[in-house]
């Protein structure tokens, strides 16, 4: 481990002390943390950030950042509600709050010492007191965790991994379902064409695609460079 | 068909088979094989998944392993397709309002019958028999076609035990990459039309174990489990929230074993 700082400090003076604890955080649980010139090439300008980390600890960290992210602004969402929101409506977003807040404990406390730190995130480019604006915000962020559990899923190499997060994405795409029917009711919206391609399989998204279109809201970079492909 | 092949029980995969299909993977361009988006790339998915495994296993049980899981999927699907085909042809059944919806749902059914059905043949098996439809489950809802509660709860059992079905399924698709990701994209699917049609039977669109149909119990079975990776997620607690007292066993949807949905599937198998 020790060699890991040195290489770390030796490829950039700048590293910042959070992404330092999270290498070595992430180095207890994962292997072969030595290449810096991984860590730190030119396509990753972001040396301040999360590192997820490697094999099922990062893709864990991985859903682990997004339930962190969907609960944040659920909670946000019920602490300033809409106007004209009703009591249907509140019952049903508490409800998903409260999932996504226990699948944010959950990963917590199954990753226990390798888990990242709370994230820093920012939702002050949403308005949170129009409802049209802030479903499609909230479709948009579950459609997003949708495909990413899809893509993720090939990810983990521990069949256990594999079955919690099929118990997670279920209803995550029940959450998507549920607040695109609060837009377009009784329509098409739920399982729509942007969602569900033409032979009846919904999309995937990797997390290169995930972390780039949750950029905006997250102030803490996450890094998933070391995630594993297949 | 043949139920019995399908009704045995073969849990474990090859542990060499990862290693196999990812090498005949590589050498069929493995990234093209599931790229989405457009009709063209959509109807070479299947051909292409189905001659990855076909490469990779060739006649070997693994395969047998991985195409009746295939085959098992396709069995539910074959089911789901003919019972909203069903509901479409039913005059005045579906009101005009919800019509859109199921119209879809039907839509996606198929969708995943030719896309299971050509991965199967392309990889070399034999798809199972098209089951005969028996809509009302040997009786057990007897105007599932003219009583749109009745079809209503019976689309919700159907959507809820795919769902499940799918879910248990997933960590024996672990060697495969393609196939699992397949099975997964249909999975959340499922769990999407699962969802609206409890929405539109006025219930929440979670998966409960409590406020279900007696008639539909066995498809909720398990669903309240509150122990996930060995963490009691009904004891988690966060200051300044007091969580709701079904959102543990909500927040996680539940597998079924084949045994079980064989279970509740068999009843709308007609003779």
């Amino acid at each position: 481990m020790l060699k890991v700082m040195i290489d770390s400090v030796a490829c950039n003076g700048k590293v910042g002390r959070r992404w330092f604890m999270q290498v070595v955080g992430v180095t207890s649980a994962a292997t072969g943390l030595t290449a810096c010139d991984t860590l730190l090439d030119d396509e990753n300008p972001y040396v301040g950030g999360v590192q997820l980390g490697r094999d099922d600890v990062g893709v864990l960290n991985y859903a682990y950042a997004l339930e962190q992210l969907e609960a944040a602004f659920y909670t946000q969402m019920l602490t300033t509600p809409y106007a004209g929101i009703t009591p249907e409506e509140t019952q049903l977003l508490t409800d998903i709050r409260d999932h996504e807040i226990i699948h944010r404990e959950f990963l917590r406390t199954a990753l226990a010492g390798d888990a990242i730190e709370s994230l820093e995130l920012n939702f002050g480019s949403l308005n949170f007191g129009d409802r049209a604006a802030i479903l499609a915000a909230a479709r948009q962020f579950e459609n997003t965790g949708v495909a990413a559990y899809n893509g993720a899923g090939k990810l983990l190499k521990n069949p256990d991994f594999l079955t919690l997060a099929g118990k997670i994405v279920s209803v995550e795409a029940r959450h998507a379902a549920l607040i695109a029917d609060l837009l377009q009711p009784r329509t098409t919206y739920f399982a729509s064409d942007e969602v569900v391609a033409f032979n009846g399989l919904e999309i995937v998204q990797t997390p290169a695609q995930v972390l780039s279109a949750v950029r905006p809201y997250t102030g803490t970079v996450v890094n998933g460079d070391l995630l594993p492909t297949t | 068909m043949n139920l019995k092949a399908i009704l045995s029980d073969i849990e474990t995969i090859d542990p060499e088979a990862c290693e196999r299909l990812n090498h005949a993977a590589g050498r069929t361009s493995r990234r093209n094989l599931f790229r989405l988006g457009t009709k063209a790339a959509v109807a070479a998915v299947p051909l292409a998944f189905g001659a990855s495994l076909k490469t990779a296993y060739g006649q070997t049980s693994n395969a047998a392993a991985i195409l009746e899981i295939l085959n098992f999927a396709l069995t539910l699907e074959y089911l789901e397709d003919s019972f909203y085909k069903a509901a479409l042809a039913a005059p005045g059944l579906i009101p005009a309002g919800d019509r859109a919806v199921f119209q879809l749902i039907s839509t996606h059914e198929e969708r995943h019958v030719s896309f299971i059905e050509t991965a199967i043949r392309t990889a070399g098996g034999t798809t199972v028999t098209r089951p005969r439809l028996d809509p009302t489950a040997k009786g057990a809802y007897p105007n599932v076609l003219s009583n749109y509660q009745t079809f209503l709860t019976v689309a919700q059992a159907l959507e809820d035990t795919g769902v499940r079905a799918y879910k248990g399924q997933a960590a024996n698709l672990i060697s495969n990459d393609d196939v699992l990701q397949a099975a997964l994209q249909i999975h959340s699917v499922e769990a999407r039309h699962a969802a609206e049609v409890r929405r539109i039977r006025g219930q929440k669109p979670w998966a409960t174990s409590t406020n279900n149909p007696a008639t539909i119990a066995a498809v909720y079975e398990g669903e309240g489990n509150v122990t996930q990776g060995g963490v009691n997620v009904g004891s988690l607690q966060v200051s300044g929230i007091t969580l709701g007292a079904s959102a543990a066993g909500d927040a996680f949807d539940e597998p079924l074993t084949r045994a079980q949905v064989l279970a509740i599937a068999t009843p709308f198998i007609g003779a």
